[in-house]
């Protein structure tokens, strides 16, 4: 088909005598499109991150919170009782007592180095304190080295500053210490902490995340070998499949009823933790997709409101052309080229304002830089909305008869 | 005249309905959108104590590691040692100053169907009462005297009140509070601070606490820390005295200081107390204190979240697309209607009675949907409660002002979108309608 059949020049020459309403359609095009790409960019980004495994059986555990009250309260013996009951419990897998829970946004990081003084260059890791149970019930694989032994694990009292001799560290963490050899290796190494406490790595294990879901070293984490006896103890339990939703409430009445000095509190599935950590995420997703949708929308009714109005304002030229010989094949393509032709310049102008805006954003908000390949895509799906929406009126202005010419109104 | 114009505007927009309710819509939806944003973003920037903001400092010490800042590039610490805490307020140098710290304890109600409770606790001094203007419902903070005396005396929040002593008035009134009496000396009022300024280290928008006590009680009681603890040097030696001697930031320290005056006066004596220090080998840094008032502090800390910002500024280019297709379809319906504004203007209506009908045209336009906006935005507040949970209950309430705006926006935005359409249809050439009819 040569370009003549195309009518491109006509098209152009008939847009250009009305050129305002052609504009307007174009910069509707190009913000909807900034917006639009910038906001599924956006959107991947946060489902990425959410996307990001824990290490731990989620489903599966959850945790509470007891605090000790009154002149009667032994920490010490309360948390071994505990430990006792809640592991004896049909339906629970394992338990431990831990000082923070992943994910839940709060805990205790120390700077780790592997040569000891001031000035080392250093590697920031949560630290969980956790006995020889952790990895039954975090769901950990022992890849390298051993877990603790029962005698590895010692009482850590309020106001003890020092730490452990053994510890158990993530594979990322050995990594980052140990940038040159295999992790594997790293077993046995000795590791400081506070810059000049020495700790031994007793093993490696797979992976568990950091508490907090928006630190870079996310997945930087030690084990350290302690039960603490502070006032308020944390127990995370893992149960068996399906049983989690059964045992929670009969746990809290046990540990209630097994000593009195004490309230329990704060009793969470560690699912519904991370939703609560990743709540601005999600929010953020759901907020950036609807809008993204109505926009469009919005723009699609727009180019729709237009076009048919052009097709009613040109009822007469068009029965003119219909009797003169244009096929109905030839109106629609006419009204779909002269859309296609907006559109291009809205898309351009869209690619400018997309690569704009999210510099911008880069810059104020330090977002990420945008892949390239989500212009193109962006441009393409602007062009494929404009064409869908001015299908309807192309169609309808194929219909006019070519009598209409004949009539003088 | 004017209820002529709007009878005629009413007409025509019933005339084409579905095109009269796509720019309604778009209006509506635009502003919405932009409307539920800069709510939020209003109120996460607004301004928790406007009479004195600019008299309130937030002091900051660089008592940082000399190899490295607390932050880049070269931020002091956001909160203070222990050390400072207490120096600071023994030198009572400031109209008015109160160190704080958080934590929490067990209060356990005396009747026996009460549970004890977990209670949120602010430390303070007593300036902290008059200094943030803290409501009274019932009696006042405690004296000077019972910092310095450590005095076993709390001032309790309404809520708590309602929950130990069923509401009454129980100044005076004994309240166990982990593990030890206290004698209540007041009970606040409803103490909303919309973001909480006096402490912002764990989220700006926490609630007032539930009980407030003597600073010293940290010490005399050996109470938890809240909030975040930073240390980038070991505490020297075991125990709690260890922990509030060593380098650990966990502290804030607020002062009143009425002018400029006053102010040059602190920064001295800050700036001469850490010169002190540095001959006792501590403060290896070079001087960088920092007193900052509540908005200065506000953006310090980054208050306004980034999502919220960049929500208002998506919602506003969807806004502007909105208006866009305003301007098209009343571009393309003015047009529609050359035929009727020539046969008008044949007759003898002047281009200024034409352009003021088809302005009140617009306007009604704008003002349906800046009714529907404001309906839109009420249902985007809801959606943003339910996305973001509890914490951003105080985020997200419509006020006269905002709902007032909302209309304002709406009205003078659809008119600014109906002045060059209107403009376009008002320079119809009388005749050229005319001649094919």
């Amino acid at each position: 088909m040569s370009s003549n059949q195309w009518e491109i020049g006509p098209i152009f020459r008939a847009l250009m005598r009305n050129k305002v309403g052609a504009i307007l359609i174009a910069i509707q095009i190009a913000v909807t499109m900034t917006i639009v790409v910038n906001s599924i960019f956006i959107i991947l980004e946060r489902a990425q991150r959410i996307e990001r495994d824990s290490g731990i059986d989620e489903i599966n555990s959850f945790y509470l919170t007891t605090t000790g009250f009154g002149d009667g309260f032994d920490p010490k013996s309360t948390a071994f009782n505990d430990l006792e009951l809640i592991r004896n419990t049909p339906g629970v897998l394992d338990a431990i007592q831990i000082n923070a829970i992943p994910v839940s946004g709060g805990g205790w990081s120390m700077s780790f180095q592997t040569e000891p003084g001031e000035e080392k260059e250093t590697q920031g890791a949560a630290i969980y304190m956790v006995d020889e149970h952790a990895t039954e019930a975090l769901d950990l694989e022992v890849i390298a080295g051993e877990n603790f032994l029962p005698i590895d694990v010692r009482w850590r009292q309020p106001g003890l500053r020092d730490w452990p001799d053994n510890v158990l560290i993530t594979k990322v963490l050995a990594e980052s210490l140990f940038p040159d050899i295999p992790y594997q290796n790293v077993v046995g190494k000795t590791i400081y902490i506070s810059q000049t406490e020495p700790m031994i790595v007793k093993g490696i294990v797979d992976k568990i995340q950091a508490p907090w879901v928006g630190w870079d070293d996310l997945e930087h984490t030690v084990l350290t070998p302690e039960i603490t006896g502070f006032e308020s103890n944390r127990y995370y339990i893992r149960a068996q499949a399906g049983q989690r939703d059964r045992i929670m409430p009969i746990i809290e009445e046990a540990l209630a009823s097994s000593n009195k000095q004490r309230i329990i509190r704060g009793m969470r599935t560690v699912q519904e933790t991370r939703e609560r950590s990743y709540r601005g995420d999600t929010a953020m997703i759901k907020i950036l997709s609807t809008t993204m949708v109505i926009l469009t929308i919005v723009t699609g009714l727009g180019i729709v409101g237009l076009a048919s109005f052009s097709v009613n304002r040109r009822k007469k030229q068009i029965g003119t052309r219909r009797a003169l010989g244009a096929s109905q094949g030839s109106i629609v393509r006419y009204f779909m080229i002269e859309n296609f032709l907006i559109s291009t310049v809205g898309v351009i102008l869209g690619a400018v304002l997309t690569v704009a805006l999210n510099m911008l954003l880069v810059e104020m908000f330090s977002l990420n830089a945008l892949d390239w390949y989500f212009v193109p895509a962006g441009m393409i799906v602007l062009w494929m909305v404009g064409q869908i929406a001015v299908f309807g009126p192309a169609k309808k202005a194929a219909k006019i008869p070519p009598a209409l010419a004949t009539r003088t109104v | 005249m004017f209820t002529y114009y709007l009878r005629l505007a009413l007409k025509s927009i019933k005339r084409n309905p579905i095109l009269s309710a796509l720019m309604i819509t778009a209006i509506g939806l635009g502003i919405g959108a932009s409307m539920t944003t800069v709510t939020v973003n209003y109120l996460m920037s607004a301004n928790p104590i406007p009479h004195k903001s600019e008299q309130l400092f937030y002091v900051q010490l660089d008592s940082w590691s000399q190899f490295e800042p607390a932050r880049e590039p070269n931020e002091p610490p956001d909160q203070i040692t222990w050390t400072e805490a207490t120096n600071l307020m023994q030198a009572k140098k400031a109209y008015r100053q109160s160190a704080m710290a958080s934590t929490g304890g067990v209060i356990e109600p005396k009747g026996q169907d009460e549970k004890p409770f977990m209670a949120s606790i602010r430390l303070a001094f007593a300036d902290f009462f008059p200094m943030f203007d803290a409501p009274f419902l019932y009696g006042s903070g405690w004296p000077d005297s019972s910092d310095d005396n450590r005095d076993y005396v709390v001032v309790i929040s309404k809520a708590t009140n309602e929950r130990v002593f069923g509401g009454e008035n129980s100044v005076g009134r004994t309240i166990r509070i982990v593990g030890e009496n206290f004698r209540v000396v007041g009970v606040l009022d409803d103490w909303l601070l919309v973001p909480r300024f006096y402490d912002v280290t764990t989220g700006a928008f926490d609630e007032t606490e539930e009980v407030f006590m003597p600073f010293y009680m940290k010490q005399e009681l050996e109470l938890t820390n809240g909030g975040n603890t930073n240390c980038w040097k070991t505490p020297e030696g075991e125990g709690f005295t260890a922990f509030l001697q060593s380098e650990c930031v966990n502290y804030q320290m607020w002062v009143e200081l009425r002018n400029d005056n006053e102010k040059a006066q602190y920064m001295d004596f800050l700036n001469n107390y850490v010169n002190e220090q540095k001959t006792l080998g501590r403060f290896a840094r070079p001087l960088n204190n920092r007193l900052s008032n509540v908005m200065q502090w506000m953006e310090n800390q980054q208050v306004v979240a980034d999502d919220a910002q960049i929500m208002m500024w998506v919602s506003f280019m969807f806004l502007l697309v909105c208006l866009l297709n305003t301007i098209g379809l009343l571009l393309a319906k003015f047009t529609g209607k050359a035929a009727e504004i020539g046969l008008r203007r044949a007759v003898g209506a002047s281009k200024t009675d034409l352009f003021i009908q088809h302005l009140v045209e617009t306007a009604c336009i704008g003002v349906a949907g800046g009714i529907l906006g404001l309906g839109l935005a009420y249902l985007g507040l809801e959606g943003i409660k339910s996305l973001y949970g509890e914490f951003v209950q105080n985020l997200v309430g419509l006020d006269l002002t905002m709902m007032v705006s909302a209309i304002l926006l709406a009205l003078i935005s659809s008119i600014l979108a109906g002045m060059y359409p209107t403009w376009r249809a008002c320079n119809i050439a009388p005749a050229s309608q005319l001649k094919s009819q």
